[in-house]
């Protein structure tokens, strides 16, 4: 039988083991994988212990006290710290989520902190984001209206119309249903993903809009769309807890009925 | 030193910063056909415009009359007339024709039932010069920011911007006086960049995070700022920090003005709307700074909730749950998030939190910098917008709302002025490398800090020292102190530590850069508020309680050359730009 192995220098070995020295005894330990792009080593889990009493209630408020107070180095990305920039977004104990919204008290045991999933890494909990990016700018994500409006009126949009981009708009890109989504994984390149394909509905959505069909034709396509199997893992991680799976599946059923 | 490697890029116009305004202005210079950078140290959409939840405001009219004279009376009372009235006339004149644009570029605002932009009450927005509460502030549910800036990168990426993101700017590249370009530092890699450009925007935002407890991002370090003083050049007003009203309490996470818009109020620990007392009229829609130092009198004087009777509360149970879900639903959201409460049933615990900054890089109305020295002389090849910018609009005090059309009215202004200064494909003078060799200098000498001083230690230092010697109410011994103690964490950096070395992704050497931007602004606060001997807007002094017109109706300036802060003023501005309107003579300001 065919055996597929990590090359040797993809291994995840045991790192650096840092130790409680405030002798508090509300002491968790934290895992976070760790990888310098300019050392030529494996990556490696460093094991933090780290004193809850003096910690905010988010796996953000850890990983700063790590940063701030044990080791300066470690690398993430963060900003806005309250559920709105989508920076943080990582898997902490195996579910992908924004690290500021994601309360550690809920996590029972040691607390395991990824980076996003089948990303390339640039340093530490910091995932490459590039492609997800290129693949949003392909879908045009701004209004498209053939005729320039007057400009002293605003396009009128019915209560009823706006309400549709309910449950999309607020879309923070944060990643976490794309790169929770298996399909994703094996064919990101090609297949846009929920964010992506969720932005895209936003639009082929919107009442003011006017090249819905022309939309609608750029993502009917085999891999773009179709490689969504309503595996549902997106609509699972969301931390804003909107419905990707229900956006693609509103496409393909625009498609079909169209 | 270690010589750096340096890649060469030659723009007609950089934007430095990619929030609403650096967004807004780089739309306006792609869609002219400058050639036009846009260099971010994060991804656009991480910006921090994105935390803006309750609106825009703009005299659109569509739930009453209304008329932008109102808007700028309002603007300028609020500024407690600080602000300079020709710019204060054209922020609310272009007002609603720039949110009319923001809507044609798709931003999902919320509707009126005849379909048009939905406009809520905002603080210190009213009718008739100061009669009655008007309905000006445009809003996409309490998300607006969020919606804009969305829509705003969509804008850019149809106009082809080319973007530089995840750069981190270190330094503007200055010679005899005018900005040719900036420094960079690719953190995706750890390449050194060096743009030159006929005109450099900044368009950095504020510096929320010198104060330990602030809404604003972690970002919000105010890089242009501290590039500005590095290049020998005056901010303004930084006395100016507007303390939001209704900070989340124990996590200072933003809680929109919206929420009292809606109908909300504040109650203290007696149960007493305290706000009639403090503003009969406008009550809890007063302007920010009256409502921060309301509550942090009744905190003051025991009437403070909690064990240590340290906040108020937001009472929103009574607004119909149908409203709080389509028109509140983010603020709800956060609510249950951080401190597990539900806002249709509890009230929310609320405390004044730092959250914007008046003051910044002094421009006139068409974002040209300001030397400062002399009538008005402009820095050639230099502009600020948004945040980072005292135009000044917001003069003391900004009224909630009036930011986010700061960013696209003077982002576009800035766009106009350098297509107007810019002829494409001017060719670009030789400058030389001394400049760029100190900029390195600095780089390599943090980057190599072996020292006993870790950034986190100085830095929380430098937010503890801020947040009780700079706060809400200011005495003469609380400044004093602050300006005696801010020098030990800047004496600090002299013995830095700085961990990791390496080049990529150094979020260890970027937070350092940063708090070297930041330190610096403490410090021109510090010293501008100890200067200013009165009370006006943000600036509330205890021991001199009244506004002082005679002294003190003028901006502050200040330098900072690495070791001493200089202090100088320039004259407001109280004549308008056109006869449209009237100026407004200040009088006592009251709501």
């Amino acid at each position: 039988m065919v055996q597929f192995n990590l090359p040797e220098n993809s291994k995840v070995l045991k790192g650096t083991y840092f130790k409680d020295n405030t002798g508090s005894q509300n002491i968790k330990k934290i895992n976070i994988y760790r990888w310098d792009p300019e050392k030529n080593e494996n990556p490696k889990i460093d094991t933090f212990e780290v004193d809850l009493k003096k910690c905010g209630n988010k796996v953000l408020d850890i990983l700063n006290k790590i940063k701030n107070e044990i080791d300066p180095s470690l690398t993430y990305r963060r900003s806005c710290a309250h559920g709105v920039c989508g920076s943080c977004a990582m898997n902490v104990d195996g579910v992908n989520t924004l690290s500021c919204m994601k309360s550690h008290k809920d996590i029972n045991g040691d607390i395991n902190i990824y980076p996003l999933p089948h990303l390339k890494v640039i340093k530490d909990l910091v995932a490459d984001l590039t492609t997800l990016y290129r693949q949003y700018e392909t879908i045009e994500p701004w209004l498209k209206i053939k005729e320039k409006k007057p400009k002293k009126f605003e396009i009128n949009q019915s209560k009823e119309n706006r309400k549709k981009l309910d449950g999309l708009y607020e879309c923070i890109m944060c990643a976490c249903c794309s790169t929770s989504c298996p399909s994703y994984w094996w064919n990101g390149e090609k297949y846009l993903g929920p964010a992506v394909l969720l932005q895209a509905y936003r639009w082929i959505i919107d009442s003011r809009d006017e090249e819905r069909a022309e939309r609608l034709k750029v993502v009917a396509d085999k891999l773009k769309l179709y490689g969504c199997h309503t595996i549902m893992n997106c609509t699972n991680s969301c931390p804003k807890g909107l419905n990707p799976a229900k956006a693609i599946s509103s496409l393909k059923k625009m498609l079909a009925t169209n | 030193m270690k010589a750096y490697k340096i890649i060469d890029h030659e723009y007609d116009v950089l934007v430095v910063g990619a929030g609403g305004a650096g967004l807004r202005a780089a739309v306006g210079l792609s869609e002219s056909g400058l050639k036009t950078a846009c260099i971010s140290k994060v991804f656009p959409t991480r910006s921090h415009t994105a935390a803006a939840q309750g609106g825009i405001s703009a005299a659109l009219g569509n739930a009453g009359e209304d008329d932008w004279r109102w808007h700028m009376y309002d603007t300028v009372k609020g500024s407690d007339w600080l602000g300079d009235q020709d710019s204060i006339e054209y922020l609310c004149k272009e007002a609603p024709r720039a949110v009319i644009e923001l809507e044609h570029y798709g931003v999902p605002f919320s509707r009126t039932d005849d379909g048009k932009i939905y406009q809520r009450a905002f603080g210190g927005m009213t009718k008739d010069y100061g009669n009655s509460p008007v309905q000006r502030t445009c809003a996409a549910a309490d998300r607006t920011g969020h919606a804009i800036l969305h829509t705003l990168y969509g804008q850019a990426l149809k106009h082809n911007t080319n973007f530089f993101i995840e750069y981190f700017v270190l330094d503007l590249i200055m010679k005899d006086g005018e900005c040719k370009g900036v420094i960079a530092w690719n953190l995706n890699d750890g390449t050194i960049h060096r743009f030159k450009s006929h005109i450099t925007i900044i368009a950095t935002g504020g510096y929320g995070k010198v104060y330990y407890s602030a809404t604003a991002a972690h970002t919000c370090t105010g890089d242009g700022n501290g590039m500005v003083l590095r290049a020998g050049l005056a901010l303004q007003d930084m006395e100016f920090v507007q303390f939001h009203p209704t900070g989340l309490y124990g996590i200072g996470c933003l809680i929109s003005e919206a929420v009292r818009g809606e109908g909300g109020y504040l109650l203290n620990s007696k149960g007493e709307r305290f706000m009639e007392k403090y503003a009969p009229n406008a009550k809890d829609l007063a302007s920010r700074d009256v409502v921060s130092r309301s509550i942090a009198i009744e905190i003051n004087e025991g009437r403070g909730i909690g064990e240590y009777k340290d906040h108020v509360h937001l009472h929103i149970s009574h607004i119909e749950k149908k409203i709080i879900e389509s028109r509140l639903p983010g603020i709800s959201e956060s609510v249950e998030t951080f401190i597990g409460r539900d806002v249709t049933k509890e009230p929310i615990p609320v405390v004044p939190t730092v959250h914007y900054n008046m003051g910044g890089i002094p421009t006139n109305y068409k974002a040209e910098v300001l030397t400062g020295n002399g009538k008005d002389k402009t820095v050639p090849g230099l502009m600020a917008i948004g945040e980072s910018a005292c135009v000044s609009v917001h003069g003391a005090n900004r009224l909630g709302s009036n930011s986010l059309i700061d960013l696209v009215v003077f982002g576009r202004a800035a766009a106009q002025r350098a297509i107007e200064l810019v002829k494409p494909n001017t060719p670009h003078e030789k400058v030389s490398s001394s400049e760029t060799d100190k900029c390195l200098d600095r780089f390599d000498r943090l980057r190599n800090g072996n020292g006993k001083n870790k950034t986190s230690e100085l830095r929380l230092s430098m937010q503890k020292i801020m947040q009780s010697k700079c706060a809400v109410f200011r005495t003469e011994k609380t400044l004093k102190e602050g300006v005696d103690e801010i020098k030990k964490p800047y004496e600090g950096m002299e013995s830095i530590s700085v961990k990791d070395k390496s080049l990529i992704f150094n979020t260890d050497l970027m937070e350092t850069l940063e708090f070297d931007n930041l330190i610096r602004q403490a410090i021109t606060t510090l010293e501008s508020a100890y200067s200013r001997k009165e009370s006006r807007g943000a600036h509330a002094r205890e021991d001199f309680p009244k506004r002082d017109d005679v002294n003190f109706m003028k901006h502050t300036l200040s330098w900072h050359n690495g070791k001493k802060v200089k202090i100088d003023y320039r004259p407001v501005t109280l004549s308008t730009m056109s006869n449209e309107v009237q100026s407004f003579p200040p009088k006592e300001r009251v709501y």
